[in-house]
């Protein structure tokens, strides 16, 4: 399975919930699979999602699905120490885990090599990590909401990408129909 | 009153309850201040990149937020303050201490004070130096200016400004 796959699989699950999602193909792809007001899309800053979800979580109940890439997570490291001392119950962050930079062409990431990002997190301090199968990742999701703990999801993945067309959507558009998803 | 009491008193005062900070020297008590305020979640970052997303995050959840930070930082903040912060038109209040000016014990500092304003001033993010203690008279202002026009704004505080406190 590939993270368009992922994704197509989860969307009908992350349609009730506030959703961050990851700059570029993660994006793109959620935007044609299932376009929400619930979805805020990053047009540009790698690597911010998990913080943004971190964000949103601590000042508000809703619950808040981040969707982020392995490659977007070893850019942004730092944010694994934040997650982990200041716990939002209603947060989850799910990596898709493809072992490259997927937007760019697939290049490799040290974490389809020797690096586990799983293993990051846990030492970072972060309760609730659990590593799967692309396959699993549904499962693993509906169970992360259910037990109402912030949960690390690490979903593993084969690259690999689809094509699907650049958001147009202006990001002013884009964050006061979040915002006013969030009120109501 | 010191100036560490009114930042955060000017800051409840604009409704901000969400502030994330990497610490530098000048800004200890300002942070130690926080501490004692129930009305604020402090979010220590360990970037200030990171802090960009998540003040960004605290905004999307309806509520004030801001960072407090060095402007050796200004870098690394650069891609996200445009692509996020501007390119989203959101709010930020930038406390940040202005290391190099007079006073500096550190060389090293005045190498990036001195592309601090050109930097900013090419971001086109509103700038206020604060040199003396009574320049904290406008901080009420500038925040109120900041919520009203959706942008980040920073807030330079150099030594002189610190001196006593
Ligand atoms: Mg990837």
């Amino acid at each position: 399975m590939i993270r368009s796959e992922i994704l197509y699989e989860i969307a009908p699950i992350l349609s009730d919930h506030l959703v961050i999602s990851n700059i570029g193909l993660p994006s793109q792809e959620l935007h044609l699979i299932d376009d929400q007001p619930t979805n805020f899309y990053m047009l540009g800053t790698m690597g911010l999602a998990s913080s943004i979800g971190l964000g949103l979580s601590l000042v508000q109940e809703k619950k808040v699905i981040a969707i982020d890439g392995d490659g977007a997570v070893l850019s942004n490291l730092g944010t694994l120490p934040t997650i982990a001392n200041n716990v939002a119950n209603n947060f989850i962050l799910i990596i898709i885990d493809n072992g490259s930079y997927g937007s760019t062409g697939d290049q490799p990431t040290y974490a389809g090599k020797k690096t586990s990002l799983a293993a990051i997190a846990k030492a970072c301090g972060c309760e609730n990590v659990i590593e799967c199968s692309a396959e699993q990742t549904s499962e693993t999701l509906k169970g992360a909401l259910a037990s109402n703990r912030m949960t690390i999801i690490v979903a593993k993945c084969e690259s690999g990408n689809v094509k699907v067309p650049v958001i147009t959507m202006d990001t002013v558009a884009i964050r006061d129909r979040f915002m006013n998803a969030v009120k109501t | 009153m010191s100036v560490n009491t009114r930042f955060l008193d000017d800051f409840i005062a604009n409704d901000v309850s969400f502030i994330t900070s990497v610490p530098c020297k000048q800004l200890a008590g300002v942070i130690e201040e926080i501490e004692t305020r129930e009305e604020i979640y402090h979010i220590p970052c360990n970037k200030e990149d990171e802090g960009i997303g998540l003040c960004a995050g605290a905004f999307l959840g309806g509520k004030r937020s801001a960072i407090i930070m060095q402007n050796t930082a200004i870098g690394v903040s650069i891609n996200a303050l445009v692509t996020l912060t501007q390119f989203y038109r959101m709010p930020l209040p930038m406390l940040i201490s202005y290391r190099g000016e007079l006073g500096e014990p550190v060389a090293c500092q005045v190498e990036m004070a001195i592309h601090t304003k050109a930097l900013l001033d090419r971001l086109l993010i509103p700038t206020y130096h604060f040199h003396k203690e009574e320049d904290i008279e406008e901080f009420d202002a500038i925040l109120k200016h900041t919520f009203m026009c959706n942008k980040p704004v920073a807030i330079l505080t150099d030594a002189s400004f610190w001196k006593g406190n």
